[in-house]
C-alpha cells in the first residue's frame, strides 16, 4: 500500500487510446481525485438546485392556510424527495467531493490511494441519484419521508413503487459512500508526505479521517435496514411487521443508529473547513489544535450512542430516555469546545472579512443556535413537546444549512481559486452572503415559534390559527430570498470561471500544502512537495527563523 | 400571542414549561457569550496593518474551563430533566380513563368505563387526573395536545400511556404529530375540558342510543344509511354491529368539527362533505357515494338528528 497509487503511464496510456481521446470521455474515464472531486461538486450542485426547487414548492404550498397549489399526495412526495435529496445527494457527497479534492493535496500525495474505487464511488452516487429521480417516471415518487418509518413505508400502506426506488438508490449510494470512506482512510494512513505526522495533519484532514471511520460504522446499519425493508416489501418478510412477529420500532432503532451518526457525518467535515478558513483569515494558527482534533474523536464516539434521542416519544420507557438524554447532552460538550476554540483563534487575530470568512462567522452564529436548540431536545422532556413539530424542522435546518452549508460556502469561496485558477468575485460574494444569511434566518427562525405553538411538521396545509398565516408567509418569503441567493452564487461561479482574476498559487497567503502547487494543480499535484516541519508548512517556509514544531 | 407550549393548562404542561425556561436560560447565556465574543472580535480585531498578530496556539487552562463549565451546565439540565420526567410520566397502576386510537386520518376516543366512543373530540372533566392510553389501528401516529401534556406515539403492537389534568374549562388544540400518510395534516383533534356537571351530562348524552328520526326526510336518510355502504364502516348504535373502521356516528351532530377539524360541523358543511369527501380532504378513505341532491338532503337531515 505504500507504493505510489498509480503508475503515471496508466493514465497516460488510457488517454492515448484513440477511442478515449474526446475531452468528455476523459471526464467519464478519469480516476484523478481532482476531477472526481469536481464532478462530485458539479453533480451535488445540480441536485442542490433540484432539492431547493422542491423546497420552494413546499413553501409556496404553505404560504397561506388552505392553499391548494399542491395536492397532499404531491406535497408528501416533494417533502420526501427534498429531505432525501438534500441529505443523500447533496450534503454528504458535497463533503465527500471536497474531501476527495483536498485530502491528497493537503497531505502532499499525488492521488487517492485507490483511484478506481474512487471513480466507482462517484458513479454509483450519480446513478443512485438518477435512480431515485426515475421514480417520478414510474408515476409516483417515494412519499414516506426521508426516514420512511414502518409500517407506513411497508407494502400495506405504501402500495406503489416509490419506497422501493428510495431503498434501492440509497443502498447503492451507501455502498459507494463506504468505499469512499475506506479510500480516504487508506489514503490518509499511507500517503502522507515525509514529515506529515498525525500531529501535523491539517484539521480538515483530521476531521475527514475521523468522519470516514464514522461512515464505516454507521452506513452499514442503513444498508442492512434498507435490505430488510426491501425484503419485507418484495418477499413478504416480517422484520418490521408486528402481526408477523416483527416490530416497527426495530426500523427506528436500525435507521437512527445510522441516522444520528449521519448528522455528524454531515457536520464533521464542515467543522474541518471552518478549522482551515478561520485561522487563515485571522492570520493565526488554530487555537487548541489538540483539543479540536480530540473533540472530533469524542463527538464521533458519542454519536454512535445517541440514536434513541430520535425516539423519546416512542414510549421506550425512562431508562432509555435517561441513557440517551445523558449521551445527547454530553455530545454538546465537545461541540462547544470547538466553538470556543474557533472564537479563541480569531481573538487577537487580524481578521480579513472575505466572503469565505463571512460565511465562517455566519456558521459560528447559526450553528450555535442550532446546537443549543439541539440541547433542548437532549433535555428529553422538552423533546416530548417539540419533536415532530416545526421546531425540529427549524433546529435541523440551523444545523445542516446554517451549519454545514454555510461552512461549505466558506470552503467554496476559500478553495474555488485553487480548483479553478480564478478568484470568485468578492462583491458578488458579499451579495450572495447577505441574501443567504438574511434569507436563511427569515425562513427558519419563525419555524421555531410555529413549532412551539403546535404546528406539526410534514403537513401539506394547516388551520388558520392565530399568527400561523403570517409566520408561514415570512418563512416562504425567506425561502425565496434563499433561492435568489443561490442564483447569485451560480452567476458568480459562471462569471468567475470565465473572467475572474487569475488566482495564482496562494491568493489567501494560506499555510497548508494545497497552496504550494499551481492553481489548478497539475494532474500529479506537486512537482515538488515542500518540506513539512510543522502544522503550517508554508508559514514555516516564509518564516524560517520562527518555525514551530 | 400565547404560544401553546408557553401557555400550559395542566400541571404536566406546566412542568414542561418550567424545564423549558430553565434550559432557555442556559442556552441564552451560552448564545450571549458567543454573540458578544463574535461582536467584540469583529469590532476589535479587524485587519490591522503592521505584521502578523501574535501566533498563540492554545491555552490549557482555558480549554479545561470551557470543557468544565458546559459539562456542569448539561449535568444540571440532566438533573432537571429527570425531575420533570418523573413528574410528568407517573407510574401506571390502573386502567386508563380514555383510550385514544389513531386511524388514518382521525382519532377514536373510547371511554371503557362509560362504554362510549367518539371521534376527534375528547371530553375530560376539569381538575381530574386522566390516564390516557394511546394506540393505533394502522400506522404510527402521535397524540399531541401541547397545552395539556407531553406528546406520545401511537405504535402498532404497543400501548402507551400519558397523564393529563386540565386546569380550567376550554377547548384545547391537538394534532397528530407523527407523519402518517396522505392526510396527516387534517388529523387534528380537540380536547374539551368541562366542569363536572356538564361533563356528566355529556357522558349521559353520548351513552344514550341514537334517537329515532321523526321527519320523513330524516327517516329516508336513515334508510339510505342502511341501504348504501355507509354502515360497512360507520357504527350508529341501534343500527348495526360495532364497526370501527371509520368514526362512530351515533352522536355525530353533537360534535363541533368534522373530518379531523377540517370543517365546522354545520348542516351545509356536512352536506358538502357527503357530496365529495375527496374534494375536501383528498386521500380520505371516505368514498364519494355519488349521492343525488335529494339523497344528500335526506342523509344530512338524518345525521343532524344524531345529537
Amino acid at each position: 500500500m505504500s507504493d505510489v497509487p498509480i503508475a503515471p503511464g496508466l493514465i497516460e496510456g488510457t488517454a492515448a487510446h484513440p477511442a478515449l481521446q474526446s475531452r468528455r470521455l476523459e471526464w467519464v474515464t478519469t480516476v484523478d481525485h481532482k476531477r472526481i472531486g469536481l464532478m462530485y461538486l458539479f453533480a451535488t450542485l445540480i441536485f442542490f438546485v433540484v432539492g431547493g426547487l422542491e423546497a420552494l414548492l413546499m413553501r409556496l404550498q404553505l404560504a397561506w392556510p388552505g392553499n391548494t397549489f399542491l395536492s397532499p399526495d404531491a406535497y408528501n412526495q416533494v417533502f420526501t424527495m427534498h429531505g432525501t435529496t438534500m441529505i443523500f445527494l447533496v450534503v454528504v457527497p458535497l463533503l465527500l467531493g471536497l474531501a476527495n479534492y483536498f485530502t491528497p493535496l493537503m497531505i502532499g500525495a499525488r492521488d487517492m490511494a485507490l483511484p478506481r474505487l474512487n471513480a466507482f464511488s462517484f458513479w454509483v452516487f450519480v446513478f443512485g441519484g438518477i435512480l431515485l429521480y426515475l421514480s417520478f417516471l414510474s408515476g409516483h415518487a417515494p412519499d414516506a419521508g426521508w426516514f420512511s418509518y414502518t409500517p407506513l413505508s411497508g407494502k400495506a400502506f405504501s402500495t406503489r413503487s416509490g419506497v422501493d426506488y428510495w431503498a434501492l438508490s440509497l443502498l447503492g449510494i451507501g455502498a459507494g459512500t463506504i468505499a469512499t470512506a475506506i479510500n480516504l482512510i487508506v489514503t490518509i494512513v499511507n500517503l502522507r508526505t515525509n514529515g506529515m505526522t498525525f500531529r501535523r495533519l491539517p484539521l480538515f484532514v483530521w476531521m475527514v479521517f475521523v468522519n470516514s471511520f464514522l461512515i464505516i460504522a454507521a452506513l452499514p446499519a442503513l444498508n442492512a435496514s434498507l435490505a430488510m425493508l426491501l425484503i419485507d416489501r418484495q418477499l413478504n418478510a416480517h422484520f418490521f411487521n408486528e402481526l408477523g412477529g416483527g416490530d416497527p420500532v426495530l426500523w427506528q432503532h436500525y435507521f437512527w443508529s445510522f441516522g444520528h451518526p449521519e448528522v455528524y457525518i454531515m457536520v464533521l467535515p464542515a467543522f474541518g473547513i471552518i478549522s482551515e478558513v478561520v485561522p487563515v483569515f485571522s492570520r493565526k494558527p488554530i487555537f487548541g489544535y489538540g483539543f479540536v482534533a480530540a473533540s472530533t474523536v469524542a463527538i464521533a464516539l458519542l454519536s454512535l450512542g445517541v440514536w434513541a434521542h430520535h425516539m423519546f416519544v416512542v414510549g421506550l420507557g425512562h431508562p432509555w430516555d435517561y441513557t440517551f438524554g445523558a449521551s445527547s447532552l454530553l455530545i454538546a460538550v465537545p461541540t462547544g469546545v470547538k466553538i470556543f476554540n474557533w472564537i479563541a483563534t480569531m481573538w487577537g487575530g487580524s481578521i480579513r472579512l472575505t466572503t469565505s470568512m463571512l460565511f465562517a462567522l455566519a456558521f459560528l452564529f447559526s450553528f450555535t443556535i442550532g446546537g443549543l436548540t439541539g440541547v433542548t431536545f437532549a433535555a428529553f422532556p422538552l423533546d416530548w413537546q417539540t419533536t415532530d413539530s416545526y421546531y425540529v424542522v427549524a433546529h435541523m435546518h440551523y444545523v445542516l444549512f446554517g451549519g454545514t452549508l454555510f461552512a461549505v460556502m466558506a470552503g467554496i469561496y476559500y478553495w474555488f481559486p485553487k480548483m479553478s485558477g480564478r478568484m470568485l468575485s468578492e462583491s458578488w460574494g458579499r451579495l450572495h452572503f447577505w441574501l443567504m444569511f438574511v434569507g436563511f434566518h427569515l425562513t427558519f427562525f419563525v419555524q421555531h415559534i410555529l413549532g412551539l405553538d403546535g404546528m406539526p411538521r410534514r403537513v401539506y396545509t394547516y388551520p388558520d390559527r392565530p399568527g400561523w398565516a403570517v409566520m408561514n408567509m415570512i418563512s416562504t418569503i425567506g425561502a425565496f430570498v434563499l433561492g435568489l441567493s443561490v442564483v447569485v452564487l451560480l452567476a458568480n461561479i459562471a462569471g468567475s470561471l470565465r473572467s475572474g482574476p487569475i488566482a495564482g498559487d496562494n491568493p489567501w497567503n494560506a499555510w497548508t500544502l494545497e497552496w504550494a502547487t499551481t492553481s489548478p494543480p497539475p494532474e500529479h499535484n506537486f512537482d515538488l512537495v515542500p518540506p513539512v516541519r510543522g502544522r503550517r508548512p508554508l508559514w514555516d517556509l516564509a518564516h524560517p527563523e520562527r518555525s514551530q514544531v | 400571542m400565547h404560544l401553546s407550549v408557553f401557555d400550559p393548562a395542566s400541571p404536566e404542561a406546566a412542568w414542561l414549561l418550567w424545564l423549558w425556561k430553565a434550559s432557555m436560560w442556559i442556552c441564552v447565556f451560552i448564545m450571549a457569550v458567543v454573540t458578544v465574543a463574535l461582536a467584540y472580535i469583529l469590532a476589535r480585531f479587524r485587519r490591522r496593518d503592521g505584521g502578523e498578530p501574535d501566533q498563540r496556539t492554545g491555552n490549557k487552562r482555558l480549554e479545561i474551563a470551557w470543557t468544565a463549565v458546559p459539562l456542569v451546565l448539561v449535568a444540571v439540565l440532566f438533573a432537571l430533566s429527570i425531575v420533570t420526567a418523573r413528574a410528568v410520566d407517573r407510574p401506571v397502576r390502573r386502567a386508563p380513563d380514555i383510550v385514544a386510537t389513531g386511524h388514518q386520518w382521525w382519532w377514536e376516543f373510547r371511554y371503557p368505563s362509560a362504554n362510549i366512543v367518539t371521534a376527534n373530540e375528547m371530553h375530560i372533566p376539569v381538575g381530574r387526573e386522566i390516564l390516557l392510553e394511546v394506540d393505533t389501528a394502522d400506522v404510527i401516529h402521535d397524540f399531541w395536545a401541547p397545552r395539556l401534556t407531553r406528546k406520545i406515539d401511537a405504535v402498532p403492537g404497543r400501548q402507551n400511556f400519558i397523564w393529563l389534568r386540565a386546569d380550567h374549562a376550554d377547548a384545547y388544540f391537538g394534532a397528530c404529530a407523527e407523519y402518517c400518510g396522505t392526510q396527516h395534516a387534517w388529523m387534528l383533534f380537540r380536547v374539551v375540558a368541562q366542569d363536572a356537571d356538564s361533563y356528566a351530562s355529556w357522558l349521559a348524552q353520548q351513552f344514550a342510543p341514537a334517537e329515532e328520526p321523526v321527519t320523513t326526510e330524516a327517516k329516508q336518510g336513515r334508510m339510505l344509511f342502511v341501504q348504501l355502504t355507509c354502515a360497512n364502516c360507520h357504527n350508529i348504535s341501534g343500527i348495526n354491529s360495532q364497526q370501527q373502521f371509520a368514526p362512530d356516528l351515533t352522536h355525530v351532530a353533537s360534535r363541533q368539527m368534522l373530518a379531523g377539524e377540517r370543517l365546522q360541523n354545520t348542516p351545509a358543511n356536512l352536506k358538502d362533505w357527503l357530496r365529495d369527501p375527496n374534494a375536501i380532504k383528498p386521500g380520505s378513505y371516505m368514498p364519494d357515494l355519488k349521492l343525488s341532491e335529494t339523497d344528500l338532503s335526506q342523509m344530512t337531515a338524518f345525521l343532524e338528528t344524531l345529537q
